[in-house]
């Protein structure tokens, strides 16, 4: 009994830092721009299809002309416009009209230079780090088209005016993503390990399971999770960042440029989708259903609050292994006290978890005190 | 509003340089309305959506099937057939929508709908005694529906899910050793939580009843693709054997998931909708050993395929890759497109070598019979037993085999089986009982049909 | 010119609250419930019932209710689909057992009166929990309740497969068989519903609700109860819901499972809500009208045209374009078609004179 209990737990962990994961590119948006963005699992699902379209098995699948020339273009142009944004931030702050179209022209050069040599070389399949890099720089470039074109628009909007704004951006994406790599299934290799290890076989029957791939993936995502941490607390941009989070206003008056600062966001947000895409991909193959995923990150979020980093990685701990003790102990328990058609109630467990943690504390485990003034 | 403006011109180049790429990629002009002579038949198919990777090959077969018989033969005795896909993304509102935007299209309307979704079925299933389209739920859909009496217009062909269900349980009491070795068994059924997965519940607890085996359900969300605390209580409960219903992204989850519990792959059996490319692919080395039932055919490319190749494939006019045209799925949509096109042809010798409506290729299906000369002759030998439909069985056959994935390929590794209709009947006819009943339906008397 | 109200004066009080002031108003609104009653089925084929009218109609009583939740007493609920199917079931249930009631209208309200109940039971949590939490929150309340009716085995009369159906349906013993009967009582009661929302909302319940939402501690300053104000929010947004998932299931589906009320369910109602319109009734139906008409449009639009692309492509491009124009219409006009359809009356004062 102790023995299942604990497997369930390490199980539930596990998953529970995967869950993390796809909450923390939330938090991150929602910290510096107040949007709620329902569209990070369509991003999820963008990532984890281009990586894997660019990485994969071509030669077994149909070849996509077509897509290739589009994709070794968005490339090609992704790494010229990072690097003219990158010149211009750096370098040329004070940089006039005419060497901005010169680095414009550069980059148009450069985009198409760029592109035919994608292409050239995407005829065969591209090793997994070159297709990741590719993607990162995609996703870049993803949250660059974002904030010109939809959040420019929309700055000072209700919250929920820009959340559904994000959900049209979710079906444009899912639209997008599918219509230039296919809807088929694909397969990410990251060669993670798929047997099963059994630890403690002399004190539990059976050992306890330990899913070593899962393991490794719950690796990634802590790595990530330190990273980002370290780069909000110790970088000059991440400084940036906390100060946008704090206040706009106040932000923007000591010459922080907002704008600026989305794109980083999103970004960043685009790079852990990328990472999430990565592993959920390379556990359950990439498909239409992994943007799912998102719906699972949402009571992490309300548990853990929307603001806060910490939260969403212990929030997603106690969801993960919430959901999975319950469902294991307690649905079989109900579904024969209430002669059930089975069980299955992980889906709303974590949400009734949240919600029921949020009738004692509002504002999330870690999140900032609501305070209302009239 | 200067702003608006500009917003509103950027949104449009934005959006008309999309459509425009979209267009230029892919878009193959054939414009291709349903001449005055042509047989309309409706394809409610998916290529989109959760279910994708396995509604595609299928999709594939069928239009492969009648484009075959349109530039082989000409038509079906010289009348076109006219084929119109409209993609559902398996969601029932919106294959309902697609059914009545085609329903009427062409000159007959359409001869009838195969929907791939036992949701749709089930939604169409009310609509088609008053359009009077005959549905084609080949391997899916309501059991009790092969009951002609009382579904008229349903045709479950090839097997219901109590069939495979009961297919599965006569293969592992044979492996134990005969049905009364099943006692104190344990058997886990892990479905997909929909009309789809619950289906064989009530086979399941009826055999368990009779001989005593343990029996439990454990449904999975769509789309299926947590599983974590499913398997972990398998590997609690050490269940004898798992028995799969999942579709599309479900099933490889479960394969891995297995995998990953360490539960033996070999006391595995899915369904015939378990037991595809995509669903053992996925899991890799994970899926070696793991069974499924086989809705008559398997995996291979037979006579059939040749004239694929010989008429559409090498010309370019495939809807697939050649080499996947052997894959389960893709040749389920052929026989799927086979029997549809039997059935019309059947239905012509009654009411003559012209566009029929549903109702008359309603009476086609409902007296088909395809016999093993006429089999061979399709180029289907090896994929489908021979096979009579009557307006008491709407099955028409219910025989399948156990196939086994040995990580490369599928390989055929039982004998015929065929469902038990002592155990099978007895619970049809309640059910189709109880519907009619329910709905106040009149029922037909089959002694009396011709 | 023609749209001018200058000149019409009020002498009584009544005059004064009527719910359309403006004489070219109440003619507009008298006409098209008399085409929508009289001249509609004249000329409506099967398909334009069924895939396009009785959905918007029920859908617009949907988005009503939630209009009500979300525009008047600013909670935001994510829960519609999970409300729409304790409609949808309690009336199942209440014409299944019952069958001395066969009359639909009496299962109708019941579905909704149950459907209230189970929505003032969510709201209790609307107390504390404000914005995006909230909004969370209740798809505790949707996951909840998909599960509810898909494990409970006596909701669904003991079904094998789960889903249940419903056949030979009657109104005072009049028999809904065609879709344009479906037609004209769907029309009926959503013609009621709107009227009755329309005295609620511009009554004292209504500006308790949107004091509430306006700010929700100088309401509460001024006397409005919150809880009991919130609750009677979604009590009545839940009752709406309720009966429009009653008449989805009964008299647009005929046999459904839960998967007809699931999360999808949720968002597009939100989408009505937003694209119409927040807090406007007009709105509710103006967004009703796009979502449901989009997605169908733009799917056959290429095949008007004479072209033939791969079904995968269109639904792909389908996806595209309706997400690009959610975004557009958001960027456009955030406070929604209603918002369009104001201007263009003021536009209309003035016509065909430029000042």
């Amino acid at each position: 009994m102790l023995g299942a209990f604990l497997e369930t737990l390490i199980g539930g962990l596990l998953t529970g830092v995967l869950y993390s994961l796809v909450a923390l590119g939330f938090v991150l948006i929602f910290k510096a721009s107040g949007v709620f963005n329902f569209a990070q699992g369509a991003m999820v699902l963008f990532a984890a299809l281009t990586i894997a379209r660019l990485s994969g098995e071509i030669d077994n699948k149909e070849v996509h002309l077509a897509n290739f020339v589009v994709a070794a273009a968005i490339l090609g142009v992704a790494v010229a416009l990072i690097g003219w944004y990158a010149w211009r931030e750096y370098v040329a702050r004070g940089a006039g009209p005419d060497e901005r179209r010169k680095m414009q022209m550069l980059a148009a050069v450069g985009a198409l230079v760029g592109g035919i040599a994608a292409y050239s070389y995407g005829k065969g399949a591209w090793p997994i780090w070159l297709a990741i890099a590719a993607t990162a720089a995609i996703m870049g470039l993803l949250a660059y088209a974002i904030e010109r074109l939809v959040l420019r628009h929309l700055v000072n909007q209700e919250g929920i005016i820009l959340f559904m704004a994000t959900l049209g951006i979710a079906n444009f994406l899912d639209g997008f993503g599918q219509t230039l790599w296919g809807s088929d299934i694909y397969k990410i290799n990251l060669g993670l390990p798929k047997d099963p290890l059994f630890l403690f076989e002399n004190v539990f029957p059976g050992g306890l399971l330990v899913d070593p791939g899962e393991l490794v993936a719950a690796g990634i995502a802590a790595g990530l999770v330190v990273v980002l941490a370290i780069f909000f607390q110790k970088t000059r941009v991440g400084r940036a960042l906390r100060a946008v989070a704090d206040d706009h206003a106040a932000a923007q008056s000591v010459g922080i440029p907002l704008n600026t600062i989305w794109l980083i966001v999103w970004t960043v947000s685009g790079l852990v989708a990328l990472a999430a895409g990565l592993i959920w991909g390379a556990k359950l193959g990439v498909q239409f259903s992994i943007s799912l995923i998102a719906l699972k990150a949402l009571p992490v979020l309300i548990l853990g609050g929307f603001t806060s980093v910490p939260g969403a990685i212990v929030g997603g701990l106690i969801i993960g292994a919430g959901e999975k003790l319950s469902e294991v102990f307690l649905a079989p328990v109900l579904v024969k006290a209430f002669d059930l058609a089975g069980g299955g109630i992980e889906n709303w467990f974590a949400y009734m978890l949240a919600l029921v943690f949020l009738l004692f504390r509002p504002q999330g485990l870690f999140g900032e005190r609501i305070i209302e003034r009239v | 509003m200067g702003l608006r403006k500009a917003a509103l011109r950027k949104a449009v180049i934005f959006g008309a340089a999309v459509a425009a790429a979209g267009f230029v990629a892919t878009a193959t002009v054939q414009a291709q309305t349903p001449g005055p002579n042509d047989q309309f038949i409706a394809g409610l198919i998916y290529r989109t959506g959760a279910y994708a990777p396995n509604g595609i090959p299928f999709a594939n077969g069928i239009a492969d099937y009648y484009a075959l018989v349109n530039a082989r033969d000409g038509g079906i005795n010289g009348v076109k057939i006219s084929y119109e896909e409209c993609d559902t993304a398996y969601a029932t509102d919106r294959g309902v929508e697609c059914y009545e935007r085609l329903k009427n299209k062409g000159p007959t309307g359409t001869a009838y709908v195969s929907p791939l979704s036992t949701g749709i079925t089930f939604a169409l299933t009310e609509k088609a005694p008053i359009d009077k389209i005959p549905i084609i739920s080949m391997g899916y859909g309501r059991s009790e529906s092969r009951d002609g009496s009382v579904f008229q217009w349903n045709f479950p062909l090839l097997g219901t899910y109590w069939s495979a269900a009961d297919i599965i349980m006569q293969h592992i009491a044979k492996k134990e050793g005969g049905f009364d070795k099943l006692k104190g068994k344990k058997i886990v059924l892990v479905y997909h939580d929909s009309p789809y997965g619950k289906e064989p519940i009530a086979l399941l607890e009826q055999r368990a009843k009779m001989h005593g085996f343990e029996f439990t359900p454990m449904p999975v969300t769509h789309p299926g693709v947590e599983q974590k605390a499913t398997w972990l209580q398998i590997r609690q409960n050490r269940p004898d054997y798992v028995l799969l219903w999942g579709w599309g992204v479900m099933n490889s989850t479960s394969i891995k998931e297995a995998a990953a519990v360490g539960f033996p792959r070999d006391k595995m059996y899915g369904v015939w909708w378990s037991g595809a490319e995509p669903d053992v692919r996925p899991a890799e080395d994970g899926a070696k050993g793991y069974n499924a039932a086989m809705l008559q055919h398997g995996a291979g490319q037979f006579a059939v395929h040749a004239d694929l190749k010989k008429f559409l494939y090498d010309k370019g006019q495939g809807s697939a890759k050649y080499d996947e045209t052997g894959e389960v799925l893709y040749n389920r949509g052929l026989i799927n497109g086979m029997l549809g096109v039997e059935s019309i042809r059947k239905a012509q010798t009654k009411f003559g070598n012209k566009p029929l409506t549903g109702e008359q290729v309603r009476w086609g299906i409902e007296n088909l019979e395809i016999s093993a000369a006429r089999i061979k002759e399709l180029g289907f030998e090896g994929m489908l037993q021979p096979m009579k439909v009557s307006c008491s069985d709407h099955e028409g056959t219910r025989a399948g085999r156990i196939q086994q994935w040995d990580g490369k390929k599928w390989t055929v590794v039982s004998e015929w089986y065929e469902s038990d209709d002592k155990v099978i009947k007895p619970m049809v006819d309640a059910a189709a009982k109880k519907y009619a009943e329910e709905k106040k339906l009149t029922v037909r008397d089959c002694s009396k049909e011709s | 010119m023609l749209y001018r109200e200058a000149g019409q004066f009020k002498t009584t009080y009544v005059a004064d609250q009527q719910i359309f002031p403006i004489l070219q108003d109440r003619m507009f609104v008298l006409a098209v419930i008399v085409a929508a009653f009289l001249a509609v089925p004249m000329f409506a084929s099967p398909y334009l019932y069924t895939e396009i009218l009785i959905p918007f109609l029920i859908l617009s009583m949907a988005a009503i209710g939630l209009n009500i939740l979300v525009g008047y007493c600013g909670q935001v609920s994510l829960g519609t689909g999970g409300f729409m199917a304790v409609g949808a079931y309690a009336a199942y249930n209440l014409w299944l057992r019952v069958p001395e009631v066969n009359n639909l209208i009496v299962v109708f309200l019941f579905g909704g009166v149950m459907a209230a109940a189970v929505g003032i039971l969510f709201g209790i949590p609307s107390l504390r929990i404000k914005g995006f939490y909230l909004a969370v929150a209740t798809l505790a309340s949707q996951f909840f309740l998909d599960w509810l009716f898909a494990r409970v085995k006596w909701l669904t009369n003991y079904t094998p497969s789960g889903s249940v159906a419903v056949g030979k349906l009657e109104v005072f013993g009049w028999h809904i068989d065609t879709p344009a009967d479906r037609y004209l009582l769907i029309l009926g009661l959503v013609v009621v519903a709107t009227l009755v929302a329309k005295n609620l909302v511009r009554g004292h319940i209504g500006r308790s609700w949107m004091a509430i939402r306006d700010m929700d501690i100088a309401a509460e300053i001024i006397g409005f109860r919150p809880l009991r104000t919130k609750l009677t929010a979604f009590a009545v947004s839940s009752f709406f819901i309720g009966v429009s998932g009653a008449m989805w299931a009964f008299l647009r589906l005929g046999a459904w499972e839960p998967l007809a009320f699931d999360i999808n369910r949720s968002f597009q109602i939100l989408f009505m809500v937003i694209i119409g319109g927040l807090g406007s009734l007009l709105g509710s139906f103006l967004g009703a009208a796009f979502i449901v008409l989009m997605p169908i449009l733009l799917n056959q639009l290429p095949g008007w045209f004479g072209i033939r692309m791969s079904t995968a492509l269109l639904s792909h491009l389908e996806f595209m374009v309706f997400g690009a124009m959610i975004v557009f219409f958001l960027i456009v006009e955030p406070h929604g078609l209603a918002r369009l359809w104001a201007v263009a009356k003021e536009k209309l004062r003035l016509w065909p004179f430029p000042h």
